[in-house]
């Protein structure tokens, strides 16, 4: 049984105008220790997806349907206090910008020690003998004195290793890790992948990695998530994503990676922007940008090809399986 | 820190002196001292020798480098009506004022930061949008007639609390205090609440718009994501930060705070320096007027340092000058 599963998640935000529909029947599963990369643009519904695993989406913003079975229990369902014992817990989250994640005004120790105060049951010379020693892993030089320090005494990697460090503390079942490395130096941002992804396989800890960069994610997860505009519009395993993805959209981010890219010419692009939540396209979303559109990709909304572990949803690919 | 303190005190030097140079220059237009200080039977003539006598037909210049030679050593001349030393009837009379300023600071501190806090939380409340209206009205009614419609419900209408003066007060050395008897407390609660009248809706409404801003930052949601209680985010990792910009407007605002005590102190005839001043104007005591100018300055630099010395002290960012680093 997955450790973790989404079940036709529906995040609405309600608007003046009505309501916008940020996530459509987003359903993925994730297995203990599995490596899983969640992948689209700026805007498809990434982070939404993210945030709403815990219940932590902003106001007004809501699960209108949908279930999060974790560890047998739906978490969607779960009150305020329940949810609690799971955020920060069994799932932990590492966000973007380390620059803006630790609070500026308390001590590195003080944010660690609290979460494990809040968690596990250690008096606080216990939980700052766990802080230290989890900050060591992280490979944090000095740890016994960098623990007592304010988060911009540290540069933005030790800060995103604080992050992880914190992650870590409750030895948690599942990271989910919001781009993780994109606010970070070029030259560390390998440094840190590498860190996250052995601490992961050290604890046991499933990862779910949510970016935009197909690259880092054909490296480091064994299946990957194609969002586009709130919904998963390809699943599978990573390799063959990569190596043989179906749907226009896919082809076009790894069409745009660098390396397809001869040097000195023009990196490629999928022309045109991601619709906002409020002009979704009617049938198949990506309709407008696709260059195999078909006339009933503007009229019906695709539904799923399977085939075993992958799926896709596209009129375009289901026509040429038909054919064969 | 020590190195601040200094520069401190020699930025309070200039200011000291600037605000002298002011008060000064302005002398000769509030009117006539001589025209208080003696019956109408005294001749023009007799009246240009006092003049002379006093100095008051130097020129600026002459008159200025006097009074700065005096005020060096502490002797800022002394005043025209009371005949004593113009700093020692100030000094007399700063118990009163501070006491007042004391009370309002206490009502805005307990009042603002709950309520501010609540009306953040809880934007759409009927009680935010209550206090958020409340306020808009509470800075924009003058002081002094909040003033009067607080006398007028609760001491004329109701008869629950006096309505001038400072009650009984006791003496602890030099400080002549109210804050140890009954009446002497019940005589500060309405000009306390009519003094704090335009800054407590002010904070209020600016501790909600910092805290607003603060909850929407990565660091909450990441409190959040750690699955920490409400109060603790709210109250610990929301908060500290949410005082920082307050601490920095509030110590402005507390010297500011003591300009108002001059229609406060007028309306309930509180015996305090805004009082004193406002008589000394009216009898053109320009030394005591002087002295009044100079006293707070002298408040506000101190205020202000203390200010600056506090959010060092709660903002780990910032260190200063000469502390280490």
């Amino acid at each position: 049984m997955a450790l973790l599963e989404v079940k036709g998640l529906e995040v609405k935000f309600p608007m003046r105008h009505g309501e916008l529909t940020a996530l459509r029947d987003v359903s993925f599963s994730l297995d203990k220790g599995e490596r899983l990369g969640i992948v689209g643009e700026s805007g498809a519904g990434k982070s939404v997806a993210a945030f709403a695993i815990l219940n932590l989406i902003g106001r007004p913003g809501y699960i209108s349907n949908g279930e999060i079975i974790f560890e047998g229990s739906d978490l969607a369902k779960m009150n305020a206090r329940q949810i609690r014992s799971i955020r920060g817990n069994r799932i932990n989250m590492i966000f973007q910008d380390p620059m803006m994640t630790l609070n500026p005004v308390l001590t590195i120790g003080t944010q660690m020690i609290e979460c494990l105060q809040t968690h596990m049951n250690l008096n606080r010379e216990q939980a700052r003998e766990r802080s230290i020693e989890k900050l060591r892993q992280v490979q944090i030089p000095s740890p016994e004195d960098r623990i007592d320090q304010y988060p911009h005494e540290l540069s933005g990697g030790m800060r995103q290793r604080v992050v992880i460090a914190i992650a870590l503390l409750t030895d948690p079942s599942v990271i989910i890790a919001d781009e993780p490395t994109t606010a970070l130096d070029v030259t560390i941002q390998a440094e840190i992948m590498e860190l996250l992804l052995s601490l992961c396989e050290d604890n046991d800890v499933a990862l779910m990695l949510i970016t935009h960069d197909l690259g880092v994610v054909s490296q480091v997860t064994q299946r990957t998530i194609v969002m586009y505009a709130g919904r998963v519009v390809e699943e599978g395993p990573t390799r063959r994503i990569v190596e043989n993805a179906r749907h226009p959209y896919t082809h076009g981010l790894i069409d745009a990676l660098p390396e397809r890219t001869a040097p000195g010419m023009r990196l490629n692009q999928i022309p045109g922007v991601m619709p906002s939540l409020a002009a979704i396209p009617t049938g198949c979303s990506f309709n407008p940008r696709c260059e195999h559109v078909m006339d009933v990709c503007r009229s019906e909304q695709p539904g799923y090809v399977t085939d075993g572990e992958f799926r896709v949803a596209c009129h375009w690919v289901a026509g040429r399986e038909q054919q064969k | 820190m020590i190195a601040f303190l200094v520069r401190r005190f020699g930025q309070a030097l200039v200011v000291m002196f600037v605000i002298s140079l002011i008060s000064f220059s302005i002398q000769d237009n509030l009117g006539d001292p001589l025209r208080e200080m003696v019956g109408q039977s005294v001749s023009e003539a007799e009246r240009q020798a006092l003049r002379d006598e006093m100095g008051l037909n130097d020129p600026f210049l002459v008159q200025y480098w006097r009074f700065l030679k005096k005020a060096v050593r502490g002797d800022l001349g002394d005043s025209y009506f009371f005949k004593k030393p113009a700093l020692d009837v100030i000094l007399e009379k700063f118990p009163a004022t501070m006491e007042l300023v004391i009370g309002a600071t206490l009502i805005i501190l307990f009042l603002s930061i709950p309520i501010g806090v609540y009306c953040a939380i809880n934007p759409r409340s009927w009680f935010t949008k209550l206090m958020m209206g409340m306020s808009i009205v509470g800075i924009s009614i003058p002081v002094f007639l909040t003033a009067i419609m607080l006398i007028y419900l609760f001491s004329i209408g109701l008869g629950w609390l006096p309505s001038f003066g400072r009650g009984e007060t006791t003496m602890i050395g030099f400080w002549e205090t109210g804050f140890l008897t009954r009446d002497g407390l019940l005589h500060l609660i309405l000009p306390s609440i009519a003094l704090s009248s335009i800054m407590l809706p002010l904070f209020i409404r600016l501790i909600r718009s910092e805290m607003m801003e603060v909850l929407e930052q990565d660091y909450i949601r990441f409190a959040w994501a750690k699955g920490l209680s409400r109060t603790r985010i709210w109250f610990l990792h929301a908060l500290k930060n949410t005082l920082l910009p307050v601490i920095t407007v509030g110590g402005v605002q507390i010297g500011t705070m003591i300009a108002y005590t001059i229609l406060t102190e007028t309306v309930f005839q509180w015996p305090g320096m805004g009082f004193l001043f406002l008589e000394a104007v009216n009898r053109v005591d320009t030394p005591l007027i002087i002295a009044y100018l100079i006293v707070v300055g002298v408040i506000f630099v101190i205020t202000n340092t203390l200010v600056d010395l506090i959010y060092g002290l709660v903002n780990p960012t910032v260190r200063l000058a000469g502390g280490q680093a």
